[in-house]
């Protein structure tokens, strides 16, 4: 189990290495460097540098050294929590993206707790109730869920929410704590306007997750262990329960790891939409201008979360599963 | 021998209705279960053993149905009932499945579950049918493990069904038929998916804990050399019949429907001479659903008398009596009669 864990986690950390690698070259894909860029910005507002100011530039930032080297201060100063600055906001990235990646985390997390609590249970009752009216009702709702693009049902929320309900739609805040300082004011105001980001982002998974924990289930409850479950006299939703439901979980599972970057990456139209302060928008913005500190960063950022997300959905397979677990014993 | 009947099956009748049809898996099924003796019940693939197994339990998978019969629970005692009254998924039934009959599985491996361990399996079982505490549960699995000969049961208690041996596991699963402490044991190819040594010690771990317990074994099985060693009745069972049932003596020395006849042909004989070739039954067993006409048997018999065979059945074997379901020995007793 321990060798399990150790070798998950030294290949997450392989990855993380790669995913910077990747990362520190798509900020050097642009030709000339940062302060080419830099100097370009400050020329084009009116100011202009000299050679010896951009010379001492480059040798601040290492940008005169070979690649390797570079590389390594760049990780270095990551490392820190330093990621540069952008040029676009003209403020250091960290700063730029501050919140965002917390409440990208929080809708996300969200999102991916609301398809779970979900799609299991109907996925189960699908299963169970093969071709049944229920069934079907359920099969027909996931595929158009399924079918349905999200920021579309985003905007259609949006409508009804604000014509029928009344309510305060878009955004992660109300307008009287969008710049306040953290407080649990803002935490509940956040609390309140999550739902609806979570339903939407939640929709096509979900629609997903059902079809995979129903086609899972199907298969496991042909197997001989049901019977022997149900010969010992447990009642059928317990030896359900207990044995193959467990057993379909496995993929269920897995799914997880794919699951979490969809929900960031694919998230960016349905936040414009919803004027999210995540950091998909922020990533668009960033390509669009070529601001490489920032896109890089949250690149990396990403990444990394992705390969933790892996991580966890590793350890939960290996909870599920003792032959994951026992392993080498 | 007047052993108390443990369970008296009647002109059990089952039926699959799908959109291709009506299969008739059993088509009047009869049988005694006696205690501490054993049934061995037989036939090729496909005749509706497995189906008579889960029928008892009310555990045939949808859209399967009990469409006639009785399957009567310990008669003429006070804990006499009828199976086949009762709703599948009641506490009564819950409490016969494991409690009053015990089920004893084909493949070992894949009839216990892999993410739990063999001690939690058994332990669930036990408790499901006895009022005691976790302890106490997990006591009498590793004496229950102990009985059915496992080395080092307390720590084969925490282990699971995938670091033993087939032969382990398939012991995990009589210990586990036996955590209700039931007075029925079916036993559904309990040595089909085990080699031939492994095969020997279940077969006589089987008959210990019969003996032991005055246990009522159904032994289903393909396997005659299975039947000779443990039977003492045979139920031959063809497309959902039982088309003779006889003492296991008779049933080897004087078989009398056809059908056993070429099952006792089949089986290979060590007297054989090298390259000789091993007689089989010509045809397959058909499709429950196209059933022939008449005799079930008649497109595969080689003794068939023409039209009475093809237009006509043969009455059933009559329960707790010797006998066949076929016109040729009808023809034969009326003869010496």
């Amino acid at each position: 189990m321990v060798i399990y864990l150790l070798r998950r986690l030294g290949l997450a950390l392989i990855t993380c290495v790669f995913i910077s690698i990747f990362t520190f070259v798509i900020i050097r894909l642009p030709p000339g460097d940062f302060v080419d860029a830099y100097i370009a910005n400050l020329a084009a507002s009116g100011s202009s540098v000299s050679a010896e100011q951009a010379e001492a530039m480059r040798r601040e930032y290492g940008l005169d050294r070979p690649v390797v080297v570079q590389y390594g201060i760049w990780m270095g100063r990551v490392l820190k929590g330093d990621f540069g600055v952008s040029m676009v906001w003209r403020r250091p990235v960290t700063e730029v993206i501050g919140d965002r990646l917390w409440l990208t985390m929080a809708v996300s997390v969200s999102a991916l707790f609301l398809t779970w609590m979900i799609a299991l249970p109907i996925g189960i009752y699908s299963a169970m109730r093969q071709y049944s009216i229920g069934d079907y009702i359920f099969t027909t709702l996931g595929f158009i869920g399924l079918a349905i693009p999200n920021f579309l049902l985003a905007l259609i929320l949006m409508y009804l929410g604000f014509r029928y309900l009344g309510l305060n739609v878009g955004g992660l805040f109300s307008a009287e704590y969008a710049q306040a300082p953290w407080s649990l004011a803002r935490v509940w105001d956040l609390t309140k306007h999550l739902p609806l980001p979570a339903a939407v982002l939640a929709m096509a998974g979900t629609a997903q997750l059902i079809r995979i924990m129903r086609a899972n289930l199907l298969d496991e409850l042909r197997k001989p262990y049901v019977v022997t479950a149900r010969a010992k006299g447990l009642t059928e939703m317990r030896a359900v329960l207990k044995y193959p439901v467990r057993a379909a979980l496995n993929p269920f599972a897995s799914s997880l790891a794919y699951l979490f970057p969809y929900l960031v990456s694919g998230s960016i139209i349905v936040s414009l939409v919803l004027g999210l302060p995540t950091v998909g928008p922020l990533l668009l913005q960033a390509l669009v201008a070529q601001d490489m500190f920032l896109a890089g960063a949250i690149v990396l950022l990403l990444g990394v979360m992705t390969v933790i997300g892996t991580l966890i959905s590793d350890m939960l397979l290996m909870w599920i599963d003792p032959r994951i677990r026992l392993e080498g014993r | 021998m007047a052993d108390r009947t443990s369970l008296a099956v009647r002109d059990l009748a089952v039926e699959f209705r799908s959109e291709q049809g009506v299969v008739r898996a059993l088509d009047g099924v009869s049988f005694d279960l006696h205690a501490g003796r054993t049934l061995g019940v037989v036939g090729e693939s496909g005749c509706g053993k497995s189906v008579t197994a889960r029928s008892i339990l009310r555990i045939v998978d949808r859209p399967g149905r009990i469409t006639a019969g009785r399957m009567i629970l310990d008669p003429g005692t006070p804990r006499e009932v009828d199976l086949a009254q009762l709703d599948p998924e009641s506490k009564e039934m819950r409490g016969v499945r494991g409690g009053r009959v015990g089920l004893i599985f084909q493949e070992p491996m894949t009839a216990l579950s892999v993410h739990y361990t063999v001690g939690n399996q058994i332990m669930e079982a036990v408790l499901q049918h006895a009022d005691i505490s976790k302890a106490e549960a997990q006591n009498r699995a590793i004496e229950l493990l102990r009985e059915v000969g496992i080395p080092r049961p307390e720590t084969r208690i925490s282990a699971y069904p995938f670091e033993l041996s087939g032969g382990l596991r398939q012991r995990v699963g009589i210990a586990m038929a036996l955590a209700g402490d039931p007075e029925i044991v079916i036993a559904d190819e309990p040595t089909t998916a085990l080699d031939v040594t492994t095969q020997a010690q279940i077969l006589s771990l089987l008959r210990r804990l019969q003996e032991e317990k005055n246990i009522a074994l159904m032994l289903i099985t393909h396997d005659m050399g299975v039947i000779a060693e443990m039977a003492d009745e045979v139920a031959v069972m063809y497309l959902g019949r039982v088309v003779e049932f006889a003492p296991v003596e008779e049933v080897f020395s004087e078989p009398r429907h056809p059908y056993t006849r070429a099952l006792l042909r089949a089986v290979p004989s060590i007297l054989a001479t090298p390259r000789q070739r091993l007689s089989t039954i010509g045809g397959a067993v058909p499709h429950p659903g196209a059933r022939p006409s008449g005799c079930p048997f008649h497109p595969r018999c080689s003794e068939q008398l023409g039209a009475l065979c093809t237009e006509q059945s043969p009455r059933p074997v009559p329960p707790g009596r010797s006998g066949a379901a076929c016109f040729k020995v009808d023809q034969s007793e009326a003869v010496t009669a």
